[in-house]
């Protein structure tokens, strides 16, 4: 046996070592492989469920129903009060008298919950538009409850013992004579885009987040841009290489890897608590994502200032030119691309934070649309995590809805900064 | 007046000392064609007059802005009767905001009597008074320091070299703005976690099992004294972090190795882009996906092969923070195999190891340190996440280590105290800002440690 040994030459303990080496090779080639598919994996499952639960909510159920203003229902004592007007009556006349059969109190009850108390107030509008309605008779597609919504979306089964669904068999049976009749149809649901947050999944949209995320990256930019690229220009150009430096470089280092709802924690003690400024509103909150997003624009800004070769700054120096001339004449319009690309990337990030906004009181039930910075208001990431921890079918359909538009925003403005980068940039 | 008009004239006023300036400048010299007689060109006469046009006025309107509120409110209450000021300080808010409330015609709670319909008017016009002198006096001081700036140049006026001390110093100031975020971090946690600890003993906190952070508000009440004690906590977070990283430490690192030395540069082009997209996704919406599609999906899953899964469990949260932090991950661990000098890689080729085994025996003991230095800043990242946890992970502070049980994390408890309405003095909203200390000073020291390392190395090799 070890004679054997002995007389095998190097060149043989390779050879027969190397099927255990080639094996492992590959092995460890595939380990590799299955690893960069799990996140690629993950992306595609990710997108197909979010496709597949929320394309379904930009599309809405609503039903043609006759609507009777009529002057005894609207303004009994002869003067029409709008306020106090009974709309929901008029609902309830409309949709009974599809069904003059149903003549129960219950089966009436039940009837009525068809469609959306929402009608009431599109109605009221209606009227206040224009007077002269009252009196007449007019057709009307009016959105139908988010459970009618989410049977003809298939959500609810109608095989499930009927004590589970939230619809009873009566209205089912109801809803499919809408149907059979064509009088419930589905169109593009443009509440989803004009409407403050509502109770009522059917009449929740995403304007008002919408609205408070566009006030909110107003302030970041207009805050952290200048400051950013200032710090960026003074760290680079200016600053003498001492430790008073090297404390301020690890400090943004170290902040841009702080958690973000320290931030909130920041902006509710300094803020809110100290300064006084009002809980909820799109300044604080874009104050707060501004801390946020300014290590992030400092160290893009200060890569793009290093991109440009001295050769520009001594020349300019040679003709004379003062150390912040220099800069200014010609090292920031060469880096000003890089910087907006900075900028554009932070803004993104600011976009898609939601946790320092629960501190600072941005996660309240707001059905207004904002209308300045200190109106009380969400913002778009807020609004999915208000929406996820609903309980009813049909919002999950709108967070995923809402998601959705979350991510295009988020893709053009990323993509805004690849083509920017692409176009501007400059091969020394 | 409205603030708007009063900062639009000291604009205007800005841009007209600009030009008197440049205008003097010349004029001193005798026109465009003398120009070398002035130390600087023109344009820096015009800006150094502008600026000190703008400097004094803005920065008294941002004081006069900031103390305009609070002097306002205290002469109104001055003006109450006796009786009013004799109020509880809670009754004194409760009245200062409704007198402020029927001021600018919001509702307000019970009725206005006569003493407070007196005092919302006075509110009014002291109001509309501050602003009246407030314009007189920012204008006026705007007007004054650009006459007394325009006085000042010569032709041998070094305005280029005013104009920039005064840049730089903005630029340092803009540059001091992160410090004095840091500091205000601290100072802000520091200072209220101080206050908690003035309630509930430090030790209580930090080596306490128990965590029910509720106060009373009737002595006798069940459950009356809260408990704080964070251990739960602690535990909680990091059993998520731990299934985090056993997720995305070995994925994103493999991935680093696969796409650095083995793909080719097609699927490379491909699944950089792809990885990219998964670190851009904002957490709210990971969150989202943990609690209704992977906790859901585990559930089923653990229910079909016996064991009790709870609804909100560590696993969920844990294995979707793992993926998100996966692109982290594998970015610094990209960088660190990177910087390892090829000739290394190609003397071990050379010698005829395989492709794996150098990657094995070469260059990820060459390349450790900076893979190290990437998982701290990666650990980190997982502390402090807030959005999964909150959505996907419970509420309840079970001391556990199966990853089946819902457990609780200091991030979510930040959230769920500080959420609401809440008195700034008691020990339950304090205790947020305590958790937050622990949770800032804990993230320091692993950036602090990970940067340096992932720095160091770095260097090592340049």
């Amino acid at each position: 046996m070890t004679d054997t040994i002995k007389s095998l030459s190097t060149h043989d303990k390779v050879l027969a070592g190397l099927g255990k080496r080639r094996r492992s090779e590959r092995n460890f080639r595939v380990f590799g492989l299955m690893a960069t598919a799990v996140g690629i994996i993950f992306l595609a499952v990710f997108f197909t469920t979010l496709v597949a639960n929320g394309s379904s909510a930009f599309m809405q159920t609503f039903v043609v129903l006759e609507f009777e203003f009529s002057e005894d229902a609207l303004a009994p004592s002869g003067q029409l009060d709008l306020e106090y007007a009974d709309f929901d009556g008029l609902v309830r006349n409309a949709i009974r008298r599809e069904f003059p059969e149903v003549t129960s109190r219950r089966d009436r009850r039940e009837l009525s919950k068809i469609v959306s108390v929402g009608a009431a107030y599109h109605l009221r509008d209606l009227l206040r538009k224009d007077h002269s309605l009252l009196g007449s008779h007019i057709q009307l597609a009016v959105p139908t409850s988010s459970n009618v919504d989410m049977l003809m979306k298939d959500n609810i089964s109608r095989t499930v013992d009927a004590a589970q669904r939230t619809l009873s068999d009566k209205q089912i049976a109801w809803v499919d004579e809408l149907v059979a009749s064509g009088k419930i149809h589905s169109k593009f649901n443009t509440a989803l885009f004009t409407n403050g947050d509502s109770r009522e999944p059917e009449l929740a949209g995403i304007r008002g987040a919408l609205v408070g995320s566009i006030y909110m990256l107003i302030v970041t930019i207009a805050i952290s841009f200048p400051i950013g690229a200032a710090a960026a220009i003074y760290l680079e150009e200016f600053a003498p290489k001492n430790r008073w430096a090297d404390l301020i470089e690890v400090n943004i280092n170290n902040l841009a890897a702080v958690p973000s709802i320290v931030f909130g924690l920041l902006a509710l003690a300094v803020f809110i608590n100290w300064m006084g400024l009002p809980r909820s509103a799109p300044l604080v909150g874009g104050l707060a994502l501004s801390l946020l997003t300014l290590p992030v624009i400092i160290i893009a800004s200060r890569a793009a200032i290093k991109s440009v070769p001295p050769s520009i700054r001594d020349a300019a120096l040679a003709l004379g030119a003062s150390r912040m001339q220099v800069v200014f004449h010609h090292v920031i319009p060469l880096a000003l691309p890089g910087m907006l690309t900075g900028a554009i990337i932070g803004m993104s990030r600011a976009l898609g934070e939601s946790a320092p906004l629960l501190m600072i009181g941005m996660v309240a039930f707001i059905v207004d649309v904002p209308g300045s910075f200190t109106d009380p208001s969400t913002a778009l990431p807020v609004q999915v995590y208000l929406w996820a921890d609903s309980p009813e079918r049909a919002f999950a359909e709108r967070t995923s809805a809402a998601i959705i538009v979350l991510l295009v925003f988020l893709l053009l403005m990323n993509l805004s900064a690849v083509i920017m980068r692409k176009r501007i940039e400059r091969k020394w | 007046m409205e603030l708007i008009t009063i900062i639009l004239a000291i604009v205007a006023l800005m841009l007209a000392s600009f030009f008197a300036g440049r205008a003097r400048s010349l004029r001193l010299v005798g026109g465009p064609r003398k120009i070398l007689r002035l130390h600087s060109l023109p344009g820096y006469y015009g800006y150094f007059t502008a600026l000190w046009c703008l400097l004094p006025a803005s920065l008294l309107v941002m004081v006069w802005v900031y103390l305009e509120p609070r002097v306002i409110v205290a002469l109104v209450m001055d003006g109450l009767p006796q009786a009013h000021q004799a109020l509880s300080e809670g009754e004194v808010n409760l009245l200062l905001g409704n007198i402020i409330n029927l001021a600018t015609g919001d509702a307000i709670s019970g009725n206005a009597d006569a003493i407070m319909q007196a005092a919302a008017e006075r509110f009014n016009q002291l109001t509309i008074d501050s602003r009246k002198i407030l314009a007189v006096f920012a204008i006026s001081v705007a007007a004054l320091s650009a006459i007394v700036s325009w006085r000042r140049i010569t032709p041998d006026f070094r305005a280029r070299n005013r104009v920039e001390q005064i840049i730089s110093a903005v630029l340092i100031l803009a540059s001091s703005i992160a410090i004095l975020t840091t500091i205000g971090i601290v100072l802000s946690v520091l200072f209220e976690a101080i206050r908690f600890f003035r309630e509930v003993s430090a030790i209580d906190f930090l080596f306490g099992l128990e965590w029910s952070p509720q106060t009373a508000i009737r002595s006798d009440q069940v459950g009356s004294s809260g408990s704080f004690g964070a251990v739960p906590l602690f535990t909680g977070t990091l059993l998520i972090t731990a299934i985090a990283m056993i997720v995305a430490v070995p994925v994103g690192l493999m991935t680093a190795i696969y796409l650095s030395e083995y793909s080719s540069s097609r699927i490379r082009a491909v699944a950089k882009p792809l990885l990219e997209v998964l670190a851009g996704i904002p957490t709210v919406v990971y969150g989202f996906f943990a609690a209704l599609t992977v906790a859901p999906a585990i559930r089923t899953m653990g229910e079909s092969l016996g064991f009790a899964v709870a609804s909100e469990s560590a696993l969920a949260a844990g294995l979707v923070m793992g993926i998100m932090i996966i692109p982290l991950v594998s970015s610094l661990s990209d960088d660190a195999i990177n910087a390892v000098p090829s000739a290394m890689r190609d003397g071990a080729l050379g010698l005829g190891s395989t492709l794996s085994e150098t990657i094995k025996m070469v260059i990820l003991p060459a390349a450790l340190p900076g893979i190290v230095g990437g998982i701290l800043l990666a650990v980190s990242r997982a502390i402090g996440e807030t959005m999964i946890v909150v959505m996907a992970a419970g509420l309840a502070a079970n001391l556990t280590a199966n990853p089946f049980e819902a457990v609780t994390t200091v991030t979510v408890q930040i959230v769920t105290l500080l959420i609401g309405d809440q008195e700034f003095d008691s020990a339950k909203t304090l205790a947020a800002f305590a958790l937050g200390l622990m949770l800032f000073v804990v993230t320091l020291a692993l950036n602090v440690l990970g940067i340096q390392v992932v720095r160091k190395y770095r260097e090592q090799y340049e």
